[in-house]
């Protein structure tokens, strides 16, 4: 047998230390990297790529329910047992979905169980872990066989395009292949919609102003409104780049509220 | 310290109150008693107070002075040094008023005492009433409902973090599993009578201590206690959850951590506990904040009444606790 590939993620020092320690007594395994969130866990997953990963689900930045579903886009990927003190609302729901977790503490027998049980196991059924997952703190984007983690509170706008959505961040912009409309749900909280095909993070608003866009000068954005807009519209100014979201006529009175 | 009767906290504004609402509420009875027609009522209510509000504030004062000497008699003898001391007061204001001014609807000396006997006689039964039904059984019941319990979350991982020094520093684990001891004995006892605010401050430091092994650099405490009156009295088990709150709400959801600080005072007779915590909005899971909010806030009224406040609110990115407690 070859040796399984091991990344384990908790923020609590000891904890991690612990889970070393018992990691140790089992033979055939190797410790391929530590993380401190779920952010680290998939940065590191996408180097060392792991077959498996022990993830605490209660981390800061990034919590391992959330880590999860973003480490779905390794390749390949690594099969995922959840550790956690206490959730009895997690718990719940790994019981109900077959989902494998370890009680900390966690005990030999079960961890080695559980290992040797992964090479077995089933894919996870990531809709599963819906009921559990929150608002994503990152979106995970799939480029060039990495997986980047966009911050979610670093997004100006998310727009539709054909088949992808654009998320814009002050550097550059990332495809994604989600609906606009499943984003518009998750992210109440964090964007509205500017336009039929534009979400935008109110505090990149730098104000808006009326233009006449019918010249067209204007960029990418707002040039495919070019027909139904000869007259001057109302757009909104974006702090950090240039270009500018049209805002249709429907969601104006942000404009007056704003 | 459990009596079976205990005289009404004559020093309590949330005992005043009462005492006011009652005896105006019996003139006000009285008033509608005596009015034929509705046109009559206030007239006559505003000629009783004119009695009675002198006498209830004069007594009101008294009693308070009085009230460290009464709480050395038992509660008959007590009782009775009230209803005498209602009649003193009564007398002399009667006989001062009947000397001075001459009202013709001013009832005799001995029928004003007699009524103010009568009336100091309800408003003690009324707290005699009021006290059976907080105390002791039910109060007990009460506050051991409300018994501050420990997040198995807690519990959990800091036993993990033992575990994880047992082979490596076997030292700290022994100092860890003491305080863990230590802090358990206090969780589990009855507590239910009120404890120097020194010895739950070594309480809330073992747990701290607890909480650093687990989350090691990322967990930052200042105290700022200098002018901490250690003898103060407060019900225990009240900051010990609420540094738990912060912990679990400020601390651990952020990566780098952070700061988390106490600052205990007195002023005005008063004791200020101040306890806050950095706040980030996006981390706000679990309703269990505002159970341990509503637990130590009942535990408060049980204890203090009306005299005892808890204020929880947001400023600058940090979630702060108020309290304040007698002094």
């Amino acid at each position: 047998m070859s040796t399984l590939k091991l990344l384990i993620a908790d923020d609590e020092a000891p904890a991690r230390n612990r889970l070393r320690d018992l990691l140790n007594d089992i033979e055939g395994i190797e410790i391929v990297g530590e993380a401190k969130n779920g952010k680290e866990a998939i940065d590191l997953a996408a180097q060392t790529k792991p077959d498996l990963m022990l993830l605490d689900i209660r981390m800061p930045l990034m919590d391992g329910i959330e880590a999860a579903q973003h480490a779905q886009k390794l390749e390949p990927k690594p099969h995922i047992i959840f550790t956690t003190a206490f959730d009895a609302y997690a718990m719940k729901a790994f019981d109900l979905n077959a989902i494998d977790y370890l009680l900390k503490p966690i005990r030999l027998e079960r961890l080695q169980t559980a290992i040797n049980k992964a090479h077995a196991l089933k894919p996870l059924r990531i809709e599963a872990l819906k009921p559990l997952l929150k608002m994503r703190s990152h979106l995970s984007i799939h480029e060039r066989g990495r997986v980047l983690l966009v911050p979610v509170e670093s997004i100006i706008y998310l727009r539709a395009e054909l088949k992808y959505v654009t998320v814009r961040t002050i550097e550059r912009e990332f495809l994604i292949e989600e609906s606009l409309t499943h984003l518009e749900t998750e992210f109440d909280a964090r964007f509205i919609r500017l336009h039929r095909n534009c979400l935008v993070a109110p505090n990149f608003i730098a104000g808006y102003e009326k233009r006449n866009v019918a010249n067209g000068e204007e960029d990418g954005l707002i040039e495919q409104h070019k027909e139904q807009s000869k007259e001057q519209q109302w757009v909104a100014l974006l702090k950090g780049i240039p270009e500018v979201v049209a805002v249709s006529r429907r969601q104006q009175h942000l404009i007056r509220e704003a | 310290m459990r009596k079976n009767s205990r005289l009404p906290n004559l020093q309590n504004l949330g005992i005043h109150l009462r005492i006011l609402l009652i005896v105006n509420l019996l003139a006000a009875i009285t008033a509608v008693l005596f009015s034929k027609q509705l046109n009559e009522f206030l007239p006559l209510l505003a000629e009783l107070s004119a009695l009675v509000q002198p006498v209830l504030l004069i007594s009101m004062l008294g009693l308070y002075i009085v009230h460290p000497l009464l709480n050395k008699l038992n509660y008959w003898q007590g009782i009775v040094a009230i209803v005498l001391l209602e009649i003193i007061i009564t007398s002399i204001f009667f006989i001062f008023i009947n000397r001075f001014f001459s009202f013709a609807t001013i009832p005799s000396t001995y029928r004003a005492c007699l009524l103010v006997a009568i009336v100091t006689s309800i408003v003690l039964y009324y707290f005699y009433l009021q006290q059976r039904a907080y105390s002791p059984a039910i109060a007990e019941a009460r506050l051991q409902a409300l018994q501050a319990r420990i997040r198995p979350h807690f519990l959990f991982n800091s036993i993990n973090a033992v575990l994880s020094l047992v082979r490596s520093q076997p030292k700290r684990a022994e100092t860890a599993l003491e305080d863990m001891a230590d802090l358990f004995r206090v969780l589990m006892s009855e507590n239910r009578d009120l404890v120097p605010l020194a010895q739950e401050l070594g309480l809330c430091r073992q747990y701290l201590a607890l909480e650093k092994l687990r989350l090691e650099d990322r967990l930052k405490i200042t105290w700022q206690i200098d002018d901490m009156p250690p003898d103060a009295m407060i019900p225990p088990l009240i900051l010990q959850p609420l540094l738990e709150n912060a912990v679990y709400h400020g601390i651990e959801p952020m990566s780098e951590g952070g700061e988390i600080i106490v600052i205990i005072y007195t002023r005005h007779k008063e004791l200020h506990i101040l306890i806050s915590n950095p706040y980030a909005p996006q981390n706000t899971h679990h309703s269990g904040n505002k159970m341990a909010l509503k637990n130590i806030k009942e535990r408060l009224a049980l204890h203090f009444d009306l005299e005892a406040f808890l204020k929880a609110d947001t400023k600058n990115d940090r979630y702060q606790v108020h309290i304040r407690l007698p002094y």
